[in-house]
Formats: C-alpha cells, structure tokens, sequence
C-alpha cells in the first residue's frame, strides 16, 4: 500500500504568547514543530505500513526548513520525503494549497491512501484534507478515531461526529483526515534519525507541478487577510462583582458570548 | 511578494512593531522582509509613509459576474432526525446580514424526511427554504451533503453561504468551496459587512486564539464561512412568520457516495476528549467531595463541554486521573477554562493557561487562579455554580 | 559548557532528552506514588533503540561505548532516578556477558537486550555480602551437564522485570576469590522464584526484590568465562558501570538546579524575587559550580574508560563520589531554596532529594569508592 502522509512545519503554539505591554505577540524562542495532528497521521500510517505492507511517504509544502519536519517524519519511520518548496507558493490560502498538493502528489505517482491531521494548529481551518480530497477525486473521512478494518480494496473507520461516533466504510484510493485519540505517537527512534540524516529529500518547484501558475499562492488564493490583530488582551482581569445573583448573571452573559 | 519602496521608507519602524510574524524589521533605517512572511498584509495597512504593497493581491481572481451572486443562504444542519442549535444561531446572524444587505435570507435543508422543519426554520428568521429531501440523505456523506449544496449554489447563487463550525459544517463545506473554487473562512467567531462594496468580513482565531484575523473574499463568489457554535445570537422563532419553500431535486449520481455509513454509536458525556474540547469545566479542592462534581459534571455537558480536574481532586479520588489537568496531567487549551474551587498551583496553571478565556469562581480572593483568569468571580462555587446552571437553562429556553 | 559532541552523540542526547521531556518527566511523581515499574516508557526507550546503545553492532547493537550510554543516562537521570536506575540495571546486568561470555552467549543473549524486548540484571549483593563480597552464601554445584544453584539474592534490581540475570555463585569455596562464578540464569529456569518487592526511600519506580534459587538447575553452558573468575568478571562489571551511575547524579543534579533557579526567580518575598537575594544565589552559584564540575569528571571517565586502559578503577571510582556526592547535596540544597514548597509533594524537588540518597550508596558505596582510589593511590606511588 503507497500510503502518503501530508504534514506542516507550524509554530509551536504553546509558546505563542501576547506580550500584554506593548499588545504584540511574543516570538522569542518560538520553535517550529511539526503540526501535532499530523504526528498522529504519520503514526497511523506507519503502523497500517507495519499491519499491511507497504511505504509511506511524507510530503510537506513550505519553505526549505521545512525539510527539518521530513527529517523527523523519516525518523519516526516514515520511508521517504517529499517537499513542495517555491516562492510562487507563498501567500496560498487553503484553496491554493490543495491545487499545489494534489500537482505534487500526482506528480509522485499517487496514493492508495493520504492521511492528514485533522487540522493545523495554526490556521485551525481544517480545509486542506477535504479540498486535497476534492481535487484528487477521491472519497474523504473527516476526524478518523480508529480504523477498523483494512485492507488493499477497502477500510472501515471510525468518524469522529459531535454526538458520538459513525462507522463508515470506504474504497481506496482515499483520504482520511485524523484525530489525536487514533494512536500515541511513537518518538524517533536511534538508527531513524540515522537514516533521516543521510536521506535524500525529493524537492519540488513550482516548474516541476505542471501546474497553472494562476492557481498557485497568492494568486490562487481567494481569500484575503484584510487585517490581523491581537484578541481582547488576556490577563487583563475583570473582577465580577455584585451579590450572588448578580455575578451569575453576568457570568452566563459572559458564557454566551465566549463559548 | 511584498514590495518595499525603499524611496518612501522613513524606517519609523510601525510595519515591525504590528507584524505578528516576525516577518519585517528595519534594518539600517530601511525595512527588510524575511521569510516568516505570509503575506498577509497587516503591515501595508499600519505603514503611513505608504512604503509598503502586497504584488499580485489585485490581479488575483475573476472579478466578473459577481454581481450574479445574490442573497445569504444558511446551511440548515441536519443529523438524526433534528436541526442543530448552530442553525438557529446562523438564521439570526444571517438574517442581520441580509437585512443590511436588503437581500433574502434563505435556509437550505438536506435531508431524508422534512417534516416540520421548513416551517421551523422559517420561524426562526428564513425568507426561504431550499430543501433537497431523499432517502440519500438519510445518513451524513461528504459526497452527496457536499454535491447537493453545490448543485444548489450553482443553481441560484447567493453571494454568501454560512454554516456550522460543526463537525459535520468542518468536514463537507471544504468540499463544496473547493469545487466552486471559491474562499472559505474556517471557525469564524463575527461577521460583518464592508461598507464600500458590501464584502462580508470574517473573523477568526488563529494561532490557538493568540492572534485574530479578519478574512475577505473579494473576487469570488460565494464568499463562505463556517461559525463557531454558541457565538452568535439565534432570535427568538415567531411561528407566523411567512416564508417560501423550494423544493429541489438532485440527480441521484450526485446523491452517490464512496463512503457508506454503517453504524453509528452515541458517545457518553465523560469520553468527551479533554484535548478537544472547547468548552472544559474544571474542578478542584474547593468542591469537597465526589457530589461536588456532579453539577460540574451538569455545567459541562449544558456548554457541550468536557469535564477537568486539578491533581488535589484526582488524589482525593473524586474523580479519575484521566481527568487531571496540570503538570502530571492533561495540557489543554479550549476556548473557554472553567476553573471552580482551584487554587491555581503553578503545576495546575500550566496545564491550562494558554486557554482563549479563564473563568476562575474561587473563595479566596488571593487564590493565584486569579492571577490567569480573564473573568474572576469571589464566591462560594456550591452558591454560583447551581445557580449558574439555572440560568443558562433558562436562558436557552427562553 | 560545550563538550564538542559529535553528530551521532547530540543525536543520543537529543532522543532520550526527548524521551525524558515527553515520557518520563510528566509520569515521575505517579509513578514514585505508585511505586509502579515503567513498561511503557522503557518499551518506548527500546523502540529508540536506546537500550543497544553500548552494545557492538553485530550483537544489533548502536556500537557506541560508555561515554554514549553515560549521555543517554543523564537524559533519563533528569526525567527520574527511578526510571533511569530500570534502564541502567539492564546494561549492568548485560556487561558481564560482554566483558566474559564467549561468542555463542553474546550471540544468545545480547541481540534481545539491545532491543530491549527482554531486560536483564545483575546479582551480586546478598544479605550477608554487601560492601564484603567475601561474604557470598550462593553457591553453584555441577551435577551432570547442569550447575545446580542455591542461595538467595537481596535487593536486585530490575528483579522479577528482567528476564535474563547474571548471578554470581561461590563454585570452590577453598579457593576463596577464585572460587567464584558468573552464571546466566533465565527467568523461567527451574527452582528460580523471586522475594517480594521491596519498599523503598527513593527511586520507587525500580523494581528491587530478592532473588531465590532453590536447586535452580541451569545449562552447563550458563558459565560466564572460565570458572572462577566470577570476582574478576564483577570488578571490570563494576569499573565500567560507575560512570553510569555517576551520571545519573549529574542528571538529577541538573534537574534540581533546574527546579531551584525556576522557582527562586518566580518567588516573591519583601518585594523581590529571591534570586535577587545575595544567600540564594551563592547557594545556587554553588550548585551550579559542583553540578558542573561533577559532568566534566565523568565525561572524562567515560571517554578514558572507552580506551580500555588496564587503570579503569581509580577513574570510575573518583566520579561516582564526586558526581553522587555532589547530588546528594545539590538536592537537599534545591529543596531548601524552595523552602516549605521544596518539602511538599507538590513539587518535585523532594523527590529528587530521596533519589538522590541510593547513589551514594548503590553499586558500591561512596566509602567504598573512596577506599578503591586510595588502593589505587597507594599503588601509583609505590
């Protein structure tokens, strides 16, 4: 089974912080990491790769550095590495993203299977798995939990609903976006990061997708950041004052309107 | 790219100040761009010397026929025989947006038996309803879900189409924006509408809530989004509102799906997974016992959320470890942290201080949790949490 | 301080101080309640291939030497002394096999500890043979094409975990030194059953239990080496394991350290955070000064034992007292920076000082120690 894993390079959000003087966000020693979703992705792929024979393959587009995530899929067990790297790309919302993915990934050769973490932390969009889905004319599942059964034709999965979870059957070739609860993470491992080391990393550019340039980053983004700023600052406290009544009141005012 | 005018820079240094990524600094009194750029352009707007342009912005996308796309439509969701809650929400945003707009607002229902829900939906502020009803769609498929509000759009083609941050709104409204190859705005928490050109701006959290961005669409139509449940205000239902019905039929090879549904389990309340949860209602030493968390238990499955614990109530055996949020616990970050009876112990506070918004409910006024809180409340939890769940009752039904 | 490691080195430091960050340090303070051994984070160390570190390629080892393992150890020894002690004890129980043991016994026995699928350990110490080897009870008798073990083992770590031991028995008593042998005995050997759990001070995630062997019959071809050389084998054992625990001080000092400057520049008393009190830093000056001190001996060591010198002793001995010693008093000194903080279970510092207290005295005590460099002192300038 050729199985693909899609991941992104993402600034470690739990050291993104609002400096609450001058309102701005904090970047010092902010690391880039590997989007902890897909950490989950690249475990269920390379135990399916374990379970049911097969490669895996992690491609990831961004900017050269990202090739450090490849290098750590690779000494998590993925077997190789592909990066989608140009300045042509830069600036593509998740529309323009999933044309250039889908380019890279028939370029490749296709999949049998495609697996992304249910969003990146990020963005938190979770549009890239369905619309890469779309684009490659394929069946998709959102929020994959478990898989079931699995197979070279079909699997049964696991989805991941509001209310609980459905059971669904689907054919290959296909594209399952996944939840952190689907494994543990397995860390590198020595004679991984050996590998990883040594291995050759396939680059893609823009002039190697056969794409339309129209529809690459900017361009082929339809939409637009018109502005970005900070949220109501936190640690700014308001006190809820009043008699008991009174501050519930206000308390589930507040509920309504945050949650 | 973004283009400097290295002619117009004064190097004041405004662009480097208010870019979130780290992406522009002034540099021998002239400004230099780098790679964290993403080009968002939150800079251009903050340069005053107008040194600063994003290339390629206008040139992008098809400007015509836009004006063909008319009305706000929102996707009606149905699962298991009821409309969820999000859709009322929607119906009394969209319909503030189409009454600024002097355009319809229009529902569109997906589903195997419609029954009263049109006349519902009408109530709750719909001009219209589109419904697609058949045995297809009986059980929730990307595919058929997605194909249908495609061949729909394609057909009448309203400017805007809003839906659920949902589970269901999250997995197949990617689907439909990417085969009419238009923008969608994920998570959005407001709307607006531009004055100028009557363009719908969406804003949304990114980076785990650290950081807001407002999203346009300009050049293409829909402009989509999907919103985050319990934000917006649902207006109350009038049962004599009038209102039309379209039905609508789609060919059953669009109602085709590679996925098939064959079971479906019903999660129970303490499985809700504390990593995912938006909402976590937290208690610790202050409930005093195993009963206290009963009405935690109550307050979090009434916000849909998850159920969370500081190391004190876990050791006193109140509740399971799986619960316990903090150093030898759960990390999480939802959107809104509960904390009842919590000290706020550095090992509990950096379990859950990156969470959008804090509420602390504590007896002791110095208790640190204060210090993280973003809304603090000085009082007996056993007083304001009971009470608290009256109110929120009341306030849904109302 | 750089220590000019090389690519391969930062990688080993880089993988178990991930595993100490994401496995080990968030489960320390369940697992010292629970007294639970670790399954599951050294089923994860094995899946990094860390526990093949030290052992040769051939055997499906990394084919690094003690300086590597002393990295890896120190990674582990930050996260939990307790933990860390489970991983080290396998090597310990390993090193006689790789010092003595012939072809076919490496071939049997090694590839499975380098993967971690099984653990071993190592058994000398008895109720009456502590500091005193001398004092061994256990004696192995051939019968036939069987040595028949008796006697009982105390405190073996890794006990009942382990599935291979390496046990030594007294063969001739006659002989006195050299009437002692090393054995391999396996887990499921017949007449081998073990003591119940012992409750420990400090590194409660180890499993410590006794061994009991009752007319254990094992396989002629169990011996480690020629027989009698059963005390030469545990001295080279012991020469080339000390670093490893000399290193998990150092590792449980740096933790500490760690601990006391967090908390004494987040501790407001009369209006300023501690650290900016003159008594508070030169404790943690001191600290830092020992801590580091301490790593540069061991490293040295490490690498001069990695030389195979025929002087091993005097170099392992002098870093295991300094280094644990140092640990010792780093960590009661990180708890009384935390003051009544420091004393509570809530923070982890009072853990590390009960940790801290078997290093002095495992594997050799610290008096021991010092009477081996003074023997070798005595030697050197005669």
């Amino acid at each position: 089974m050729k199985i693909i894993v899609c991941v992104k390079q993402v600034p470690d959000a739990k050291d993104v912080r609002l400096d609450p003087k001058t309102n701005t966000l904090s970047r010092e020693g902010v690391q880039s990491i590997i989007n902890p979703y897909d950490r989950h992705a690249l475990e269920e792929a390379v135990r399916l790769k374990e379970k049911v024979g097969g490669t895996v393959t992690v491609l990831t587009m961004g900017p050269p550095q990202a090739a450090e995530i490849l290098r750590e899929s690779v000494s998590c067990g993925a077997d190789e590495a592909v990066l989608v790297s140009d300045r042509a790309f830069a600036g593509a919302d998740t529309l323009a993203t999933t044309y250039t993915l889908s380019q890279a990934i028939k370029k490749i050769g296709g999949a049998d299977l495609i697996l992304c973490g249910k969003q990146a932390i990020d963005g938190d969009t979770a549009q890239v798995g369905p619309g890469l889905a779309v684009r490659m004319d394929i069946p998709y599942v959102t929020c994959v939990r478990r898989i079931v059964e699995a197979n070279d034709k079909a699997f049964v999965v696991e989805r991941l609903m509001d209310d609980g979870y459905d059971e669904v059957e689907v054919t290959l070739p296909a594209l399952f976006t996944v939840v952190k609860e689907i494994n543990e993470p397995r860390l590198p491992s020595l004679k991984g990061k050996m590998r990883a080391k040594k291995l050759a990393i396939t680059t893609l550019s823009a002039g190697d997708l056969d794409a339309d340039t129209a529809q690459l980053g900017l361009k082929g983004s339809p939409t637009w950041v018109v502005k970005v700023f900070a949220p109501q600052l936190k640690g700014e406290r308001t006190m809820i004052e009043g008699t008991v009544q009174e501050q519930v009141d206000q308390l589930a005012e507040k509920l309504m309107e945050w949650c | 790219m973004l283009l400097i005018d290295i002619d117009a820079c004064i190097g004041c240094g405004l662009c480097e100040e208010n870019c979130a990524f780290d992406a522009i600094h002034v540099v021998n009194g002239i400004a230099e761009v780098n790679e964290n750029c993403t080009l968002c352009g939150g800079c251009v707007d903050y340069c005053e010397a107008g040194a600063l342009k994003i290339e390629g912005k206008e040139e992008c996308g098809e400007k015509d026929g836009l004006a063909a796309w008319s009305g706000i439509w929102v996707y009606a969701e149905y699962r298991h025989g009821r409309i969820a809650p999000v859709t009322y929400e929607l119906l009394g945003a969209g319909r503030k947006l189409a009454d600024q707009k002097k355009v319809p607002l229009s529902a569109v229902l997906l589903t195997d038996k419609a029954g009263g829900m049109p006349a519902q939906l009408i109530s709750y502020g719909a001009d219209q309803v589109y419904v697609v009803e058949d045995h297809a769609l009986a059980q929730f498929t990307d595919e058929a879900y997605g194909n249908a509000l495609e061949d729909l759009a394609r057909q009448y083609k309203p400017e805007v189409i809003l839906a659920g941050a949902t589970a269901i709104g999250r997995s197949f409204i990617p689907r439909v924006a990417t085969s009419l190859k238009t923008g969608l705005t994920a998570d959005c928490t407001q709307l607006d509408i531009q004055q100028e050109d009557g363009a719908l701006l969406q804003t949304r959290p990114a980076f785990g809530g650290n950081i807001m961005a407002t999203i346009a669409c300009p050049n293409t139509r829909p402009q989509m989004a999907t919103v985050r449940p319990l934000v917006m205000k649902a207006n109350a239902p009038d049962p004599a509102r009038k209102g039309d019905v379209i039905h609508y039929t789609i060919s059953p090879d669009r109602l085709a799906s590679r996925v098939k549904v064959r079971n479906f389990v019903a999660l129970e309340g303490d499985q809700v997974n504390l990593n995912e949860a938006d909402i976590v209602v937290s208690g610790g030493r202050g409930l005093e016992s195993e009963k206290g968390f009963q009405m935690i238990a109550e307050l979090a499955h009434l916000l849909d959320g998850a159920v969370a614990a500081s190391r004190a109530a876990v050791d006193s055996g109140w509740i399971p470890y799986p619960h316990q949020v903090g150093q030898t616990g759960k990390t999480v970050s939802p959107k809104v942290y509960i904390a009842c009876g919590i000290s706020g112990a550095i090992q509990h506070l950096v379990g859950m201080q990156s969470s959008d918004t804090i509420i602390a409910i504590n007896r002791d006024p110095h208790a640190p949790i204060f210090n993280v809180a973003t809304y603090g409340v000085v009082g007996d939890v056993f007083e304001i949490v009971p009470k608290l769940i009256d109110k929120i009752k009341q306030v849904r039904s109302s | 301080m750089d220590y000019f490691l090389t690519e391969e080195q930062q990688m080993i430091v880089d993988l178990s101080r991930q595993i100490a960050d994401e496995l080990i340090i968030p489960q320390r303070a369940a697992l010292d309640e629970s007294e639970e051994f670790p399954k599951d984070i050294l089923d994860a160390v094995a899946k990094a291939d860390l526990f093949g570190v030290y052992i040769p390629e051939e055997y499906g080892g990394f084919g690094a030497g003690t300086f590597e393992i002393v990295l890896a150890l120190e990674q582990f020894g930050r996260g939990c002394v307790g933990v860390a002690t489970a991983f080290a004890a396998s090597a310990l129980g390993a090193f006689p096999i790789m010092i003595s043991g012939n072809e076919e016994m490496k071939k049997k026995y090694l590839p499975d500890i380098a993967s971690g699928s099984k653990k071993a350990a190592f058994a000398l110490t008895e109720a009456n043979a502590g500091s005193d080897a001398s004092g061994i009870q256990t004696t192995a008798v051939l019968d036939g094409d069987e040595w028949v073990l008796n006697g009982t083992k105390q405190w073996i770590t890794n006990a009942g975990e382990a599935k291979i031991y390496t046990v030594i028995a007294i063969t001739d008593r006659a002989k006195g030194p050299r009437g002692a042998s090393m054995f391999v005995v396996e887990d499921s050997d017949p007449g081998f059953s073990y003591g119940v759990k012992e409750k420990k001070l400090g590194i409660r995630a180890s499993s410590t239990r006794e061994l009991i062997f009752k007319d254990c019959r094992i396989p002629k071809d169990r011996l480690i080496g020629r027989e009698g050389t059963g005390f030469i084998t545990v001295m080279k054992t012991l020469d080339r394991s000390r670093p490893g625990i000399a290193i998990l001080g150092v590792g449980l000092g740096q933790a500490a350290l760690d601990e006391a400057v967090t908390y004494a520049k987040q501790r407001v008393q009369f209006g300023k955070p501690i650290i900016s009190f003159q008594a508070v830093q030169h404790m943690l000056a001191d600290m830092a000064i020992q801590l580091e001190a301490a790593r540069a001996l061991v490293y040295a060591a490490a690498k001069h034992i990695d030389a195979h010198p025929k002087d091993m002793s005097k170099a392992s001995s002098m870093c295991k007292v300094f280094a644990t010693d140092m640990a010792m008093k780093v960590t009661i000194d990180a708890v009384q920076v935390l003051g009544g903080y420091g004393y509570m279970r809530d923070y982890p510092v009072e853990k590390m000082m009960r940790d801290a207290k078997i290093l002095q005295i495992y594997e050799g005590t610290n008096q021991i120690q010092r009477n081996v460099v003074g023997q070798e002192l005595n030697k050197e300038y005669t």
